[in-house]
């Protein structure tokens, strides 16, 4: 008897709690979103992945950071100048609040900047440049770099303040970081300036934000809430966006874009992204690994211009990429370097590509090998496999070798270099057209890190000439023209082999509003629910 | 029998230090940890004072020396990935493997068992035919494949049932154990991860009981028993079905270890946040600590699991409980 009593009341109590759970979700607004990774902890100094980054963007914020078309904005800095070629001066936003109250002063900055610069911190190379740092006063910060350093703002888009005195009180002052066991407060816990902060965090499954009212920006949101809950597999989240279990997701795979179309409920999101995905080619060793006969036959421009003209780019773009792609004449998306749109590929012909050959002493071609990630680009086996059988249409005979990315990494990158032909995709650090010069166009050199991307190891003096100019060149203009110049010794030299931009697919709910952005981040202050 | 029990321990502790040496000299294949851990553009300087810092510059023997001697005292080191101490994310994520591989050998056993009993009966009845046939197909389709059916099926054209993840979840026991078994929409993130998973256990199971109760059912003492003028009820489950007992026993033991181990796939597929995605995800990110402590645990659990299958058949065959008696008295 008890026991019926206790059922019905308990009975009675869940009955009541959904109708509540009911009321609250017909009122409240949240949108539910979904991507591939959790966010491993909440440091936003103890992570360099680019989803958790900018994920922890809605929480932290750094002081320059990238509107939606990729330029520069002011965000926690109202302005900046250069004082001279070595100085900087930050102007910093007066009235920001912290989610705990505390009010954001120089004295963040610096204690920031710090900890982004300690010992233990994975994003210290971002800050290494930084010499001195003076405050001026409250709200003015004086940036002494070691030599110039024209890029300063753009290598600081995703370096996040924190609160001083919130750190040291909760003894956060050291990035977490797995290396030396430092769990850090920061890890669990978040206190940043940003619109949203997190209420709610259950490892591996959600983390629920909640607007924060003391906000210093305008928000175009009408949400009360925000959950993330990571799904890795595609095709569940997929269907969880179909169900409508989430409002927004991403990425999309290909090969459920037109099914997410052709669904009432849901749509599809495409722009092209920034990471340009290119081939690469041992342009040091004489003698090239996996390579039949002796020698090396990507040290002849004809060689490397043959296997350019070889690829059937637009082949690529319409049967692997479902259109989805955007073929790329030179290693940088024209969304972060004007000029990249002005250039052309060489034109797909295997005919003048078998002419090219002939003339550099293979007429019958030669045997080499290509190394792929299988899990890293969009598509990135089956775009290799196209280019070795486009190769083969030529009389290169490719032996692919494909594999996951951690082990790709250790076999392509420096010291090991295995490879004859590897392909890469690369998105600049700072996503500045100097980046890719500097890292993937410049001769090796231990040093300075020059070159330290540019796996193939080809040597251009002049583009390392171009390159110390550009390092202390601060009028805006010259420095282009001088980057332009660069691109175009590397296109005219062949140097490596540009594919495409893939894209960013997202896919979302009708009745939700969001604002796709190229490097796929996802502003919750922009979302906004209709329905 | 405490001497059976510590030999078998002793046995267990040797094939766990062996599968971590095994385990540990394959990681060197796996790809490099660091490159997991910071951004492409970081410097030839920064990767090798990490490695040296890592201590991934040390010969493998030296790595293993020293975990093993960590994990000796309880420490098995700290994720590269997630950057907190691996012993604390495999206990929260122990909870969500456990609920549902144990619901789903629940579930197998449930269900198995009386079927298996059925199909052997009535072995030419349209009925056992029917259930043969399907479980041919849940023996034969793979896992994956069943669960992407079921959430396509119950979540996006039905809409029943969540495609992904454990739902609602309250701590239980102080705080340690994280249930799913308390809320509405706990209970409801169970179902399809729970038949996905059981799926193949229960069609093994069933085919498995049927196949002994035929030969059960054929023997001497069943006839003595039937002449004798027994129920039906009591033949069938009494005198058969105890019979046929032991193999399968045998089976869901190492069906266990099974399930939490092969949970993987199906964790995947639901977004579960159990052991098994922080396992592949450890693939993946080449997290060479969390890889390890896994395998050792599975191991463990193989190895405990195998103990207390040895164990219940004492308590199925009263033949092993007396020799184990005198066995233990003469020693």
């Amino acid at each position: 008897m008890k026991f019926t009593k206790q059922l019905a009341a308990s009975a009675f109590a869940i009955l009541s709690v959904c109708a509540l759970a009911g009321q609250a979700t017909a009122q409240e607004k949240v949108l539910r979103w979904s991507s591939q990774a959790a966010i491993a902890n909440l440091d936003p100094h103890g992570t360099t992945g680019a989803l958790p980054l900018s994920i922890l963007g809605n929480v932290y914020e750094p002081l320059v950071g990238r509107d939606k078309d990729m330029q520069l904005e002011p965000v926690l800095a109202e302005s900046w100048e250069v004082v001279n070629p070595t100085t900087w001066r930050f102007k910093l936003r007066d009235g920001v609040t912290f989610h705990n109250g505390n009010s954001f002063n120089a004295d963040d900055v610096i204690f920031s900047m710090q900890r982004v610069g300690n010992k233990y911190s994975f994003l210290r190379d971002r800050v290494s440049m930084i010499k001195e740092m003076n405050k001026i006063d409250d709200l003015t910060i004086e940036f002494v770099t070691n030599v110039p350093y024209p890029i300063l703002p753009q290598m600081w888009t995703s370096i996040y303040m924190m609160d001083k005195e919130w750190s040291e009180e909760n003894n956060a002052t050291v990035p977490s970081n797995s290396v030396e066991n430092i769990e850090s407060y920061a890890g669990q816990q978040s206190n940043g300036t940003g619109p949203f902060r997190v209420v709610e965090r259950v490892p591996e499954t959600r983390t629920v934000f909640e607007p924060y009212a003391g906000y210093w920006g305008k928000v175009e949101h009408n949400l009360d809430r925000v959950v993330y809950l990571p799904i890795t597999q595609d095709g569940t989240r997929v269907a969880a966006l179909l169900s409508g279990e989430i409002d927004m997701m991403f990425p999309v795979p290909l090969q459920d874009i037109a099914r997410l179309q052709d669904n009432a409920d849901t749509e599809v999101l495409i722009q092209p992204e920034l990471r340009t995905i290119m081939l690469g080619m041992d342009q040091r060793r004489d003698d090239a690994l996996q390579t039949e006969p002796e020698g090396n036959p990507f040290k002849d421009k004809r060689v490397r211009q043959a296997i350019y003209q070889a690829i059937d780019i637009d082949g690529i773009q319409q049967k692997i990429m479902n259109g989805l792609s955007e073929p790329a004449a030179t290693l940088i998306s024209p969304l972060l370097f004007a000029p990249a749109g002005k250039m052309q590929r060489y034109p797909y012909d295997p005919d003048a590509s078998r002419k090219l050959l002939a003339e550099a002493g293979y007429p019958d071609g030669f045997k080499t090998a290509l190394v792929c990630p299988n899990n890293r680009y969009v598509n990135d086996e089956r775009i290799c496999q196209a280019v070795t059988s486009m190769l083969a249409r030529v009389g290169i005979d490719v032996d692919l070798r494909t594999m996951n990315v951690s082990q790709y990494w250790k076999v392509v990158g420096r010291p090991v270099q295995e490879f004859a032909m590897y392909m890469m995709g690369w998105t600049p650090g700072g996503l500045d057209s100097y980046s890719v010069l500097f890292n993937l166009m410049g001769t090796w050199d231990e040093a300075s890190g020059r070159g330290r991307i540019n796996n193939g190891d080809f040597s251009n003096a002049r583009i390392d000439e171009i390159i110390a100019a550009v390092e202390s060149e601060t009028d805006q203009a010259k420095r282009d023209a001088l980057i332009e110049e660069a691109y175009q010794i590397v296109h005219d030299e062949v140097y490596y082999l540009p594919l495409h931009q893939q894209a960013v697919v997202w896919g979302v709910r009708k009745g939700v509003e969001v604002v796709q952005r190229p490097d796929d981040d996802f502003e919750f202050k922009t979302a906004r629910i209709t329905r | 029998m405490i001497r059976y029990v510590s030999g078998r321990l002793a046995q267990s502790l040797l094939v766990m230090f062996l599968v971590a040496a095994v385990a540990f000299s394959l990681f060197g294949f796996v790809g490099d940890p660091i490159r997991q851990m910071i951004t492409e553009d970081a410097s030839q300087a920064e990767i090798e004072r990490l490695r040296e810092v890592m201590g991934l510059n040390d010969p493998v023997t030296v790595q293993f020396w020293r975990y093993i001697s960590g994990a000796v005292h309880g420490d098995f080191g700290v994720s590269y990935f997630h950057k907190r101490p691996v012993g604390a994310l495999i206990a929260e994520r122990l909870p969500a493997t456990f609920e549902l591989a144990g619901l789903s050998v629940l579930l197998s056993i449930l269900i198995g068992i009386p079927l298996g009993v059925y199909t052997g009966l009535h072995r030419f009845g349209r009925g056992a035919r029917a259930l043969m046939a399907l479980s041919l197909v849940g023996i034969s389709i793979p896992t994956f494949l069943i669960g992407i059916m079921l959430i396509y099926l119950f979540s996006v054209i039905l809409g029943w049932l969540p495609s992904f993840g454990r739902g609602e979840t309250v701590t239980v026991l102080g705080g340690f154990w994280r249930t799913g078994f308390l809320t509405t929409s706990g209970l409801q993130s169970l179902i399809l991860p729970s038949i996905t998973l059981a799926l193949f256990q229960t069609t093994m199971i069933m085919r498995l009981v049927r196949a002994e109760m035929l030969d059960v059912m054929r023997t001497d003492y069943i006839k003595f028993a039937r002449a004798r003028g027994l129920g039906t009820q009591a033949i069938n489950f009494r005198h058969a079905l105890k019979n046929t007992l032991m193999p399968v026993v045998t089976v869901i033991g190492l069906q266990l270890g099974n399930v939490i181990a092969f949970a993987i796939i199906t964790e995947s597929v639901f977004q579960w946040p159990g052991m098994g995605r922080l396992f592949l995800q450890a693939i993946q990110q080449v997290d060479i600590p969390v890889m390890s402590a896994y395998l050792i645990m599975i191991a463990f659990f193989f190895v405990v699991i195998n103990l207390i299958t040895d164990l219940a058949y004492y308590a199925i065959d009263p033949r092993l409980r007396s020799n184990a008696l005198k066995g233990t008295a003469h020693a």
